[in-house]
């Protein structure tokens, strides 16, 4: 399912914090929002997710307008990974899976055998189902995120939208789930809008990149074509060299030191 | 329990032991007859002593509409007009602000919440007394003292939420602050009011707003509460799975799809229409509904679908009894029912406080 989001704007208490967005993800490929701490990455994902209103633009699917669509029929195309996940409810692993198929259920949204079926195939595809009876606030933040993203499986949508997945994990179990996300991207044919706080890895796991700053989008492309040194020292204010991956061919960063500061940014 | 372990089992610090779950439908079913004995226990028991085959007899006869001599109409009119609605109101009251005490942890996300905590019990005891000590709505009849008791419940519940708020949301530290200190402010202005309205029996209504009581049930009282609280409850568990999804944050409710505002606005109107009518009848009977729905959350887990359907029947029985005890403990004096419920509550309180989770600014 193709994302479409055309001249988007989005204000919260009264702040403009994203402008004039147009960002398109084909149907099936793994597209990442980069750019510093306040850029706005958060805040426009909130919109795609429906957490908030556009000020101004659309955001579409396949042509239809979220926001314009009733709440259920549009969580049973697109499934979130929210930044927030705390909850002073200590719900099981299996009841957090559960709730990905509140959009697919009527009036007290009890669980049919096949929505039990669903819950299961998803928390195994993430290699989870050994976690079912556990409680959810037990769990390590890798294994958390996991469970997270067999919800939104079992939610069985075209889009995935995920907040910063890998935040708060160590390295294995951020390659962890973006390789969950990727298998879940090639298996099911999703789409995948992300934000993602590590280039690096973003620059391996994604197709496209388009790069926030301020609210607005300042390049956007294959991930070596955006990643510049020259984009890295204005946006990041960092230098770095750009190096491809021995193996994999992906573009890398090495980072060398601050940039000098740029005037007024 | 809430000593630290040193076991390294699960990442991250001093997880808790995998929740326990029972079956449902035979807790249902137990908690059922338990209640049902319990009705007949408060139907049974008290101060004056009527022999168990009178009550029976008694209920009987008022239950088919059968006769009785002149010299049993006395013991007649303990059972069947002052201590059968009292029993049932009891239940019904108990249900209602277990339901409720779920409803409003689920709405701020706080497992520290109920209506008493909040204020809103007390706020809705101003409504009640503005009706019967000065008469207020009183073209509305009978609905006076409910609807009074609604529209102050459902005005305290805004006041506190407004104050609390912040641009980050609600934080469970400010949240339970303001509540207490709208507990004061509306308790001061039921107290103030009860000893200018020039009574005989001022003090004790004062009393029986502040802490509760079932003194004044009759069959009168039944009909709209029970209405309430069973709309409330019918209402409540069609909306279990949102309300899971409501306990995740607002973002993840809007990922599933659920308008965590529409149904925060719902929740509101909900708990304030129940406060409204069970405080209309009881006065603010405390902490009923902050130990019920965790004593159920340890019992059958956190999902709605599981709790709704234990808590109100939990609460039932428990303030059956409560109500019992605050009859027969002291007799002939009658002890506020609120007096009991807080010797419970108040340790549960601190307990809940303490353990990891609950700790305040940990969800903030």
């Amino acid at each position: 399912m193709r994302i479409d989001i055309a001249d988007l704007s989005v204000e919260v208490a009264g702040n403009r914090l994203v402008h004039d967005i147009t960002l398109r993800a084909g149907s099936g490929r793994v597209v990442g929002l980069v750019g510093p701490n306040g850029s706005g990455k958060s805040t426009l994902l909130r919109c795609v997710y429906r957490a908030l209103r556009p000020a101004a633009g659309t955001v579409r699917l396949d042509g239809a307008d979220v926001h314009a669509m009733d709440a259920r029929e549009g969580a049973r195309l697109l499934a979130a990974l929210p930044q927030e996940a705390s909850t002073e409810f200590d719900f099981t692993v299996a009841e957090v899976v559960a709730m990905g198929r509140l959009p697919h259920q009527r009036g007290s949204g009890r669980a049919s055998a096949a929505d039990l079926a669903v819950c299961e195939r998803a928390l195994a595809r993430v290699g989870a189902d050994h976690l079912a009876g556990r409680g959810f606030l037990s769990l390590s933040g890798g294994e958390k995120q996991r469970v997270l993203i067999a919800r939104a499986l079992a939610q069985e949508p075209r889009v995935l939208v995920l907040d910063e997945p890998t935040n708060h994990l160590d390295i294995a179990q951020q390659l962890e789930v973006l390789a969950l996300v990727r298998e879940g991207c090639t298996s099911r044919r999703l789409t995948v809008l992300t934000a993602l706080h590590d280039l690096n890895l973003a620059a391996m796991h994604c197709d496209e990149l388009y790069v926030l700053a301020h609210g607005r989008i300042v390049a956007a492309g294959p991930p070596y074509d955006v990643l510049t040194p020259k984009l890295l020292a204005e946006v990041f204010g960092v230098r770095a060299h750009r190096v491809r991956h021995p193996e994999s061919g992906a573009v890398q960063l090495l980072f060398d030191r601050l940039a000098a500061p740029t005037a007024a940014s | 329990m809430a000593t630290t372990t040193a076991h390294p089992t699960t990442p991250g610090t001093g997880a808790p032991p995998p929740p326990r779950r029972l079956p449902v439908p035979p807790l249902v079913a137990a908690l059922g007859a338990v209640l049902l004995g319990s009705l007949l226990c408060g139907i049974g028991l008290g101060a004056a002593g009527v022999s168990w085959a009178q009550v029976v007899r008694h209920l009987g006869a008022g239950l088919t509409g059968g006769t009785i001599s002149p010299d049993e109409v006395a013991a007649y009119t303990i059972v069947w007009e002052l201590r059968f609605p009292r029993a049932v109101l009891a239940a019904v009251v108990g249900a209602g602000l277990s339901a409720i005490g779920v409803a409003v942890q689920a709405l701020v996300r706080n497992a520290l919440a109920d209506p008493f905590v909040l204020g809103i019990s007390s706020g809705a005891a101003v409504g009640a007394n503005a009706v019967l000590l000065f008469g207020a709505l009183g073209a509305l009849g009978i609905w006076a003292l409910s609807v009074s008791a609604f529209v102050s419940a459902l005005l305290a519940m805004a006041l506190v939420y407004a104050a609390a708020r912040t641009a980050h949301g609600l934080t469970p530290l400010r949240l339970v602050l303001t509540g207490t200190a709208m507990y004061y402010g509306f308790s001061a202005i039921t107290t103030l009011m009860v000893f200018t309205a020039d009574r005989g029996e001022a003090a004790r209504s004062a009393m029986m707003w502040l802490l509760g009581s079932l003194s004044g049930a009759g069959w009168s009282s039944v009909p709209i509460a029970a209405a309430a609280v069973a709309a409330a409850l019918a209402h409540l568990l069609l909306s279990a799975g949102r309300l899971n999804a409501l306990a995740m944050g607002d973002e993840t409710a809007a990922a599933l799809g659920v308008d965590a505002g529409r149904l925060r606005r719902e929740l509101f109107v909900v708990a304030a229409a129940v406060t409204g009518a069970v405080v209309a009848v009881s006065g603010a009977i405390g902490f009923v509904g902050l130990m019920v729905p965790h004593v159920t959350r340890m019992l059958v887990g956190a999902d709605h679908r599981r709790v709704l359907a234990v808590a109100p029947l939990l609460g039932a029985v428990l303030l059956v009894w409560v109500d019992l005890l605050s009859r027969v403990l002291l007799a002939p004096v009658e002890l506020p029912v609120g007096v009991l419920t807080a010797v419970i509550g108040v340790p549960c309180f601190v307990l809940l406080m303490r353990r990891r989770g609950y700790t305040f600014g940990g969800g903030a």
